[in-house]
This record gives C-alpha cells, sequence and structure tokens, in this order.
C-alpha cells in the first residue's frame, strides 16, 4: 500500500488540517516511509491473537447519578477565546 | 555544596532543626535557574511569586510544629503536560501557549499536600512527541553535560532540570521511554511506574492506552518517596488501578541475594552502541557480585515493537487531539470564515509539523477500509509483545538492559529523518506496550555523556524494581556524578 497526495489531502480533511502543498509532499514522503516500516508486522501471523486495547483487565467504571455542584461560568469562560452573554462564542453555523 | 544535594533525610533534619527553611530551598531553586537556564532552556513558565509565597506558608507551618512527610518544602519543576490550576500550561505548543488551567491534575494536588514548591514549568517535546526536545514549538532544551547536545525527551525539560540542579525533583510523562531515555540521556533517576498506578487525570492526554506520569530524581530513594506521594487509585481516572499501594522505601533494603534476572538479547544487538552494552554488561557483574544470577533470555518480538507503537499511539493521539479546536480554550485563528475553517485554521496553526505528522499516520491508521490493517494488526502485535514479557516473568524476577540504544545525539543530526529518531526507544517501547513498570538508572558514561540501565519489573512490582536498583547504586557512584554547569 503506498500513499498518494489525493490520500494525503483526503486525510488531512478528516483531522481537520490545513496543509500548504509543501506540507502534503513532505507528508506523502514521510508517511509512505512510515508505513513501509510498519508493514513490517505482517511477517507475524495473528489470525488467532486477541487484540490488546487495554493492558490490564478493566471494567466501566459508574458512578451514582447525584448531582453535584458545577463550575462557576467564570471558571468555564476564563480560555474561552471569544464570549457573549456567558457563551462562548463562534461563527454562525446556521445560515 | 547546593542544598538539591543533601539527601531528603538530610532536607528534613535541617528544616526542622531551622537551619534551613523551605524560603531559603525555593531561593536556591531560582538561584540555579538564574546561573543556568539561560544555557538550558528546561523552564518554560516559572512560578516566582506564587512558589515564594508558599514557601513563606509552610515555613510557617515549620515554626508551628506541625507534622511534615518526606517531601516537604522541596522545589519541583513540573512536566508543561500536567495542567497546575492558574499557572499556565503549554504543552509546548503554540496552540495551547494562553492556556490557563482552572483544576490541578490529581498529581499536582498530591504534592501541594505533600509540601512540595512548584518553581515552574518544564520544556518538552510539543504534546509529548518526540525523544529529543527539539519538537518544543518554544525552544529546544541542552544537556547539562554538554549543550550541543539533546537532553532526550519527550520529558527533556524534566531531566534536565534535575540533572543541572534547577530542581529538586521533576515530574514527567512517559508514552513509549519520554521519562527513561531523558533520564538517560542526562545522568538521573527516571522511573515510569505500572499502567494505572498514577493518575493520568490532568494529564493532557497523549495515548492514553500507554500515558503515565512518574518521578524524574537524582537518586533511587528520592524517586521511592515521590512515587508514595503520587501513587494510588483516583475515582476521576476510570483506568486508575484500584491496587494496595506498598510502603516502597521500606523496599530498599539493599539486598538482591538470589535475585533471578532476565538480560534479553535484543537489547543487545545489532544497533547498541558498544560503550552502552560494555556499561550494562559491567552493571550485570555488579549484581552478581551481590548475588543476584543473570540469564540471556529472547524477548522474540521486540523487533516489531517500534512498527506497532506508532501505529496505536499516533491513532490514540489523533483522536485524543482532536479536542484542540479553537472553540473552548487555546489559541483560535483569527477571521476564519466558517466554523469548519475555524478549526482547520487554529488546528493548522497551532500544532507544529511532528504533531501533525502523528495526527495524520493515526486518521489514516483509523480511516475506513485501513483500520484492520493497521490499528487492529498493531493492536494484535502488542498482545504478542505482552506475552513475551509474561513468559519471561514466569521465571525471572527482573529483566535488564540499556535504556536507549546510544548516548545522547546532537541537536539538529536526526530531525528530518522522523524513523531514525523513533528507533531510539527500541529499548523503552515494548515495556510501554506492556504496560509494565522500568527504572532508568546511570551506569556509566561515553565522552562526557551519561549512560543509562533500564530494570523492567513485573505489573505493580515497583518494589523490586526500586530495590534493584537502589542496590546497585549503593555499591557505584554513577548517580553521584554531576555535569559542571
Amino acid at each position: 500500500m503506498s500513499i498518494t497526495l489525493k490520500d494525503v489531502e483526503h486525510v488531512a480533511n478528516l483531522a481537520r488540517l490545513e496543509l500548504s502543498d509543501a506540507e502534503k509532499a513532505q507528508f506523502t514522503e514521510q508517511l509512505n516511509a512510515i508505513l513501509k516500516y510498519a508493514e513490517k508486522l505482517n511477517e507475524l501471523d495473528t489470525d488467532n491473537v486477541e487484540p490488546t486495547s487495554h493492558v490490564f483487565e478493566l471494567v466501566n467504571v459508574m458512578r451514582d447519578d447525584v448531582q453535584k455542584e458545577s463550575l462557576p461560568i467564570e471558571k468555564v469562560l476564563l480560555n474561552a477565546p471569544d464570549e457573549e452573554d456567558d457563551q462562548i462564542k463562534v461563527p454562525a453555523v446556521i445560515e | 555544596m547546593l542544598p538539591f544535594e543533601l539527601s531528603l533525610q538530610e532536607v528534613g533534619a535541617k528544616l526542622r532543626s531551622k537551619e534551613l527553611s523551605v524560603t531559603e530551598l525555593v531561593d536556591a531553586s531560582y538561584k540555579r535557574i538564574a546561573e543556568t537556564d539561560d544555557t538550558l532552556k528546561a523552564f518554560i513558565t516559572l512560578n516566582e511569586d506564587e512558589a515564594r509565597k508558599q514557601a513563606g506558608k509552610l515555613d510557617q507551618e515549620l515554626a508551628n510544629g506541625e507534622a511534615q512527610g518526606a517531601l516537604f518544602g522541596l522545589p519541583a519543576g513540573i512536566k508543561d503536560n500536567i495542567v497546575t490550576e492558574g499557572l499556565l500550561t503549554t504543552c509546548a505548543s503554540q496552540f495551547l501557549k494562553n492556556y490557563n488551567p482552572i483544576y490541578d491534575a490529581t498529581v499536582t494536588r498530591k504534592l501541594r499536600a505533600a509540601g512540595t514548591v512548584t518553581i515552574g514549568k518544564l520544556n518538552m517535546d510539543e504534546f509529548a512527541m518526540g525523544g529529543s526536545n527539539e519538537n518544543s514549538s518554544y525552544f529546544p532544551t541542552r544537556n547539562p553535560w554538554n549543550p550541543d547536545y539533546v537532553p532526550g525527551g519527550s520529558s527533556g525539560g524534566s531531566a534536565a532540570a534535575v540533572a543541572a540542579g534547577q530542581v529538586y525533583f521533576a515530574l514527567g510523562s512517559d508514552t513509549g521511554g519520554s521519562i527513561r531515555q531523558p533520564a538517560a540521556y542526562c545522568g538521573i533517576v527516571g522511573l515510569k511506574p505500572t499502567y494505572g498506578l498514577v493518575s493520568r487525570f490532568g494529564l493532557v492526554a497523549f495515548a492514553s492506552s500507554l500515558d503515565q506520569i512518574g518521578p524524574l530524581t537524582k537518586n533511587v530513594e528520592d524517586a521511592a518517596h515521590v512515587l508514595q506521594a503520587i501513587a494510588g487509585y483516583d475515582e476521576k481516572d476510570s483506568t486508575s488501578a484500584n491496587v494496595v499501594i506498598p510502603n516502597y522505601s521500606e523496599a530498599l533494603t539493599g539486598d538482591v541475594k538470589g535475585l533471578r534476572i532476565a538480560v534479553p538479547k535484543e537489547y543487545l544487538g545489532e544497533g547498541i552502541d558498544p560503550r552502552v552494552k560494555e556499561a550494562v554488561m559491567n552493571a550485570l557483574k555488579t549484581y552478581e557480585s551481590l548475588g543476584a544470577v543473570w540469564e540471556e533470555v529472547s524477548l522474540p518480538h521486540t523487533e516489531y515493537a517500534i512498527a506497532t507503537y506508532y501505529l496505536l499511539a499516533s491513532s490514540e493521539a489523533s483522536s485524543n487531539l482532536a479536542r484542540f479546536d479553537g472553540v473552548r480554550y487555546g489559541v483560535r485563528a483569527e477571521n476564519p470564515e466558517n466554523l469548519l475553517d475555524l478549526y482547520r485554521k487554529s488546528r493548522s496553526q497551532g500544532f507544529g509539523p511532528e504533531v501533525k505528522r502523528r495526527i495524520m499516520l493515526g486518521t489514516y491508521a483509523l480511516s475506513s477500509g485501513y483500520y484492520d490493517a493497521y490499528y487492529l494488526k498493531a493492536q494484535k502485535v502488542r498482545t504478542l509483545i505482552k506475552q513475551d514479557f509474561d513468559q519471561v516473568f514466569e521465571k525471572y524476577d527482573l529483566v535488564i538492559g540499556p535504556t536507549a540504544p546510544t548516548t545522547a545525539f546532537r541537536i539538529g543530526e536526526q530531525v528530518g529523518d522522523p524513523l531514525t529518531m523513533y528507533l531510539n526507544d527500541i529499548c523503552t517501547i515494548p515495556v510501554s506496550l506492556a504496560g509494565i513498570p522500568a527504572i532508568s538508572i546511570p551506569c556509566g558514561q561515553a565522552d562526557g555523556l551519561p549512560i543509562g540501565m533500564q530494570i523492567i519489573g513485573k505489573a505493580f512490582d515497583e518494589s523490586t524494581v526500586l530495590r534493584a536498583a537502589h542496590a546497585f547504586e549503593a555499591n557505584t557512584e554513577f548517580h553521584k556524578q554531576r555535569p559542571s554547569l
């Protein structure tokens, strides 16, 4: 499998990244090199191997549905790049 | 002598006898930073005003005769991906250059409770992606042993600050070697605990199934005490392990008689600097002389670890870093055409090249049509790598090898060649994939640059790892070597 410039553009769109032409060319080359290296894994037969998503057995953690104090609005908005009427402001989503 | 060369017991005794105050310790820290940080560049943000205020409060507690723990009054540096309330936390990224956390990470809160003073936030590779600190979007940190060389990474600022005596100890984070490798390059002690032992709440996530916070210290005893302070179950981290926490410093008995050590031949083969190999072989002789036994073993899937790691870690990173969209915090791009454009522009302007590269790799590996071939395949190989260790630990107590194949490399030497840079992590990545604990301790030098030995243990058996590391230290002088700055 090899990655084309078009693949890079598609993946950049999925990742919400805007790449310059130079970045696209560089990533095409570097991702191909990394993925070629990753093909090494195909030397191994893993048909009967269970995947590890987590090293230790985990159970889902649940908590009681109890109301707790929320963060004060000043704290919530402390890092907001733009705000209006105690809300975070973004460009219009609906035309 | 700098007060940071005193042992924990000596500092404690001097504080109690009023020979030393917390204010003096904090002063010593900032004085040393003023002298050395123009060269080293270990710190991104200093916390001077708050630290001095806190030192005054702690001195008052001392005067009141309140009981103090082992870490009381110690100046600490915190890696800049661990959130600190009211103190900028940038992850060395332009994206978060103005990010002022509204809460403390669990480890930050625990250290505060133990009476340590946060001196400042330490430089790192952007979002912990890298092994040289050259991926910091602000400036590279330099190795205290030779400023032309990298300190390692991603916790390079943490390692350099401890090695240079700017702080008494530091916290770092380790995803594929980011505590152990810089500790090795800077000639100090770095411990990556078992996955889940230390809460990740408030650690800015890189690869959630691998990330773990741990101490960087001048010696093993300090590492045991810092681990004691930060380990333990946390309901705020759903992957936190609910296990009984032993007394780690009680494990430092100096006795390694009968300890069974496995030495993987894959860690001492091709690509390992012969001087690194020699230093590790000499260390094994020291263990022999102390009554431990060692044998060569094989971890046959080692050669697949790096490919596995970069697929899994990048995939998890691409998902974790989706939160940085310029909406709620961070730097928002100016004049976006619409919301989608705001995401794209903010991310493209905010992230550096290595972060973009890994997001791209991870997004590709998870994308429709490639998931089975890359991500699922890597998860399966991860199982095989973990089984390698499981089998060895049926017969042995510890695995020992080098921490990194070479000593530190020159700044700029490996930039532009991501794959070569990734190969520096060959000895640390398999351990991260298996989730087990490992420590790096100094065991020699080559051309004036430190060499690190890695001691790997069974899951949640930090006690045996620390015991073996401490016994080596007690019988050698490597940990006493300091860079001249």
